[in-house]
């Protein structure tokens, strides 16, 4: 919460890129219907804001919902020093079959015990060792814009008269 | 113990949910629908929409929405898989900022360069694109008219640009972004083996015993290709991986043999492992007697800068001798690599010798097949294009080409780099099937294809995409339009070239793009634009295959695609609007027809009628238009490369497969091309067959190590390397709109070692200023994430609109390959 009320703060203030002086932090922070790029937040293109306060991991362990059954989830924990690599795989210390009656971590996937061809291995498949290839861990950031992706559950939900038959 | 935390976690998440929602927890979850027709999703399959990997990718429709993505299990490519991008590809159409209206800047109605943004109809940004670009024609000529594409165009779209400019504008300056991806792979083909693209495939990934990885970080951007290397290296002990870059990233992971290496010493150790395969006396002598041919490359060719930059003041031969060579023998050859020891190649890489060794012996062991990997590290260098041939002398001296696991491997970054930029052509020297504008007999080809006169294609190169900025600034590029890419974020030197040229009042600048992007914001009209399975398409990834999709969804009511803005845009201009009355006396017939009906609506790409289009698809340009254009245009180019070892299938075909790679004859793909028996272009009894050149042999240069453009020094004393990350889609324009992917990685950082940071009085998290000769760019310091680079390097990505790190770095190029060095300038690093 913290950082993006600092982002706000910062969100009024506009430096320079070409040159910096105090004075300019304060004159540059008018914008017209010219500064169209979302993601820059109506900031001149020779112009910068100052950078917001790096994020953090968000790191709860509260499950995300997926946007779709095959949507591989995002991770609600903080990975610093997890080491993947050709001899550990720190992921699967918890998230292994073996492992999980012990961690209470979900199981991977069926999925990730099979090879190419769809056949299933005593072991994950090499394939997927590396986690981080599709789990991402989330940074306590706001996202710049609004995605109106919409849940195919909604979706359904949204015709009423055909669900009133069952 | 256990069970208390899994109560209280599904506690918390129960109310952290129903907090979020601002609801109260619901009663009655249970509502399972299992009518079929309720929950059925339309299924369909299209190829990813960002690398050149070419996962090939199922597609859920609902509603008229896209609901799922995931992998396509009957992809030879990806089996299933896709990566954190790929399984995300179902949000990236719905940002909420898409485009929906052309705006111009206007005031008081009128356009008005220095104006406000302002919504207008279709009608009218057609209406001021046609005064802009007749103005410019009528007072300038072509040469003042431009494009800058894509290798994200699909194959069509590129097809329909390059004919658009070079057969009706009459101009060579179309230039796809990929000039910035993999233009010196494209040099070092055409310059080693005569034509272009790899000769293996994907298979190599399987066969191979040793994998070399040079400037190419797989992890994150190839990140399919690596899990098929990943399962190769972990399921067979025996292979080894050997990864080569700046500083450490995530490649490394997996690396038996890690390497960093000095920027552009690369050269020298690609020297170096030809010496000890000679020293050793290792090469393959009977492939490198039948197959091969040796030359001496011309060397201190400059950096492809402004001609009154001191490095090219002091230059000797970056003139028109630059790609130029003369022939020698093996002996030559032998002594000229004999400098590079590895006593000096260690001393000057920085690389400790024993991994130098272990490295060099993986190539020259017979036994051993090796699979060369490069993507940005060696095309993104002001000798790009000798790199290039450097790797093929390895593998050449060794005969390990062309055969299962045997690949020196370009990877291209973008899902058409191959194939629309590459073999469309769509590049200011080329036309479609690795032919130039140069040739008068490429030319009268392609004017015979297109049924028009002799003289129609100009016969002089136009701009490339970093002389384009130039000219831009110059005022001698004046009507310019911007598809399918970003380059005011992409481009090289930014302030001190692409903004001024974007916004010199002498130029009239259109830009088509999905979202409002940082180009969007430099143009004077803005296109809005459809985009992926919002229209049918082809597209050619890394391994020569070739891949299409079916349209799926509407675009958002108002956006159109780029090939329907191109040939909706072509019916404004009568030939005589374009061409000289001597070009017209040719062929006289076509006086009175608008470049629509000579270029688009002719017998040639208009003749598969609207019924060849499946009734059950969608297809907007097509009944728009009133006939199949995307097979038109598709059938019509295919014809420049059937029968000329480029061959493509019928065009339902595409839609039948997961792709196949060209050639394809007789209804068979090729997996390796060059070789007798598995390419039918290979003549018999010739073992190997390099056709590209007309001796069937391929060349190995002597080329030597030049310093970079730009090296840290006193003042400047960092290098600065740039790149891209696994989470975001090159400049991010889709991905930081897909909320999942901007909280893995919303901001662009700058990577350095922690004691460079100390040295600095910098911790992590600090606010710092980046500076170098050309600009600046604000940032934080991140000294423990997962790029580690040595000490006096520092990178940075380029995904971050709102902190530019092109504003840095320095548009120097390969003078060969034309193609920006993004990972070697100098800077220094202040706090701010």
């Amino acid at each position: 919460m913290r950082h993006l009320l600092n982002r706000k703060i910062f969100k009024t203030m506009v430096v320079s890129t070409i040159a910096v002086s105090s004075l300019m932090l304060s004159l540059a922070a008018t914008s017209t219907e010219n500064e169209v790029a979302t993601l820059r937040d109506q900031t001149k293109l020779v112009e910068q804001q100052k950078p917001n306060l790096i994020p953090k991991v968000v790191n709860k362990d509260i499950k995300q919902g997926r946007n779709y059954p095959m949507q591989p989830p995002v991770i609600p924990h903080t990975t610093r020093s997890y080491e993947v690599n050709k001899n550990n795989n720190k992921c699967m210390s918890c998230h292994s079959r073996q492992r999980t009656e012990e961690s209470q971590a979900p199981m991977v996937s069926v999925t990730h015990y099979m090879n190419r061809d769809g056949n299933f291995l005593a072991e994950i498949s090499p394939r997927r060792y590396f986690c981080n290839q599709c789990h991402v861990t989330q940074l306590d950031a706001k996202p710049l814009v609004e995605n109106t992706f919409i849940d195919m559950h909604s979706m359904m939900k949204q015709k009423p008269s055909k669900t009133a038959q069952h | 113990m256990t069970i208390n935390r899994r109560e209280f976690i599904k506690a918390n998440a129960i109310a952290a949910a129903a907090a979020v929602a601002g609801v109260s927890v619901p009663a009655a979850a249970s509502n399972l629908i299992t009518s079929s027709d309720m929950t059925k999703l339309k299924w369909d399959k299209a190829p990813c929409r960002f690398c050149g990997t070419g996962c090939s990718v199922n597609v859920g429709v609902m509603d008229g929405k896209i609901v799922a993505t995931h992998g396509d299990i009957k992809s030879p490519v990806n089996k299933g898989l896709n990566c954190v991008k790929g399984y995300f590809l179902s949000k990236i159409m719905y940002g909420k900022d898409r485009l929906t209206t052309p705006l111009l800047r206007m005031t008081n109605g009128e356009y008005d360069k220095n104006g406000e943004f302002t919504p207008i109809s279709w009608d009218q940004a057609f209406d001021v694109m046609e005064e802009k670009a007749k103005t410019t024609l009528k007072e300038k000529g072509p040469t003042a008219v431009g494009m800058f594409g894509s290798g994200q165009w699909t194959v069509q779209e590129g097809y329909a640009a390059l004919k658009l400019m070079k057969a009706g504008f009459r101009t060579n300056n179309i230039d796809p972004n990929a000039r910035h991806c993999m233009a010196s792979a494209v040099g070092g083909f055409m310059r080693t083996f005569g034509i272009d693209e790899p000769m293996g495939c994907y298979d190599d990934l399987e066969a191979a015993d040793a994998f070399v990885l040079w400037g190419s970080n797989m992890a994150e951007m190839h990140p399919i290709l690596w899990t098929r290397l990943t399962d190769r290296r972990l399921s067979s002990p025996h292979v080894k991986v050997a990864v080569l870059s700046t500083f450490e990233h995530r490649s490394f992971d997996l690396a038996d043999n890690g390497m960093i290496f000095t920027p552009q010493t690369d050269l020298a150790i690609l020297n170096y492992i030809a010496n000890y395969i000679i020293q050793t006396d290792r090469v393959n002598k009977d492939f490198v007697s039948k197959h091969t041919n040796f030359r001496l490359g011309e060397t201190d060719i400059g950096y492809g800068l402004r001609p009154e930059h001191p490095l090219e003041q002091k230059a000797k031969n970056n003139g028109k001798t630059k790609g130029s060579s003369t022939a020698i023998n093996f002996e030559d050859y032998a002594k000229f690599v004999s400098s590079y020891t590895v006593e000096y190649t260690s001393k000057l890489s920085g690389v400790p010798e024993h991994k130098l060794k272990e490295l060099a012996e993986m190539y020259a062991d017979p036994k051993v097949k090796v699979t060369s990997f490069w993507t940005m590290g060696f095309n993104q260098h002001t000798r790009g294009v000798w790199a290039n041939n450097l790797v093929y002398n390895i593998h050449l001296l060794t005969g390990k080409i062309s055969t299962p696991g045997n690949s020196p491997f370009s990877l291209t970054g973008q899902p058409s780099a191959c194939g629309t930029a590459r073999e469309v052509g769509t590049f200011s020297h080329r036309l479609p099937a690795d032919m130039v504008v140069k040739n008068p007999k490429h030319r009268a080809i392609a004017e015979k294809i297109w049924q028009l006169p002799e003289g129609t294609v100009p016969s002089t190169p136009g701009y490339h995409a970093v002389l384009q900025n130039r000219m831009l600034k110059d005022g001698k590029l004046n009507f310019y339009w911007v598809q399918c890419n970003n380059n005011m974020q992409a481009g090289a030197n930014m302030m001190e070239e692409t903004y001024p040229g974007y916004r010199n009042p002498k130029n009239f600048i259109v830009v088509s793009d999905p979202y409002p992007t940082v180009t969007a914001q430099a143009a004077d009209l803005i296109l809005p634009t459809a985009m992926w399975v919002e229209k049918e398409g082809v597209y050619g990834n890394a391994e020569r295959r070739t891949q299409s999709w079916y349209q799926m969804v509407e675009a958002p009511e108002g956006a159109k695609s780029d090939l329907w803005q191109l040939v909706e845009f072509s019916k404004r201009f009568k030939v005589e609007d374009v061409w000289t009355e001597e070009l017209i006396a040719k062929q006289p017939e076509v006086r009175g027809k608008s470049l629509f009906e000579v270029l688009y609506k002719n017998d040639s790409v208009g003749k598969f009628p609207l019924t060849e289009v499946p009734e059950d698809r969608l297809n907007d340009e097509s009944r728009d238009f009133g006939f199949y254009i995307q097979k038109g245009l598709f059938e019509e180019y295919a014809s420049f490369g059937r029968g000329h070892a480029h061959d493509l299938a019928p065009y339902e075909t595409y839609h039948k497969e997961r792709g196949l790679r060209w050639p394809v004859v007789d209804g068979k793909e090729t997996k390796w091309r060059f070789k007798e028996g598995s390419d039918p272009y290979a003549k018999k009894g010739s073992g190997w067959d390099f056709y590209g050149k007309p001796d069937g042999r391929a060349i190995i240069f002597a080329l030597p190590y030049e310093p970079a453009a730009e090296e840290p020094d006193d003042e400047y004393d960092l290098w600065l390397s740039t790149g891209r990350v696994l989470e975001h889609w090159h400049s991010g324009s889709m991905t930081q709109r897909v909320p999942e992917l901007y909280k893995a990685m919303p901001d662009a950082l700058v990577y350095m070692h922690p004691d460079d940071a100390k040295a600095r009085n910098m911790r992590r998290g600090d606010l710092v200023k980046l500076v170098s000769r050309r600009g600046e760019v604000q940032t934080r310091v991140e000294t423990r994430g997962r790029n580690k680079p040595p000490k006096g390097l520092v990178f940075m990505p380029w995904f971050d609109a709102s902190r530019l790190v092109n504003k840095v770095t320095l548009d120097a190029t390969d003078p060969l390959s034309k193609e920006t060095d993004y990972k070697k300038c100098a800077i220094k690093i202040v706090k701010v």
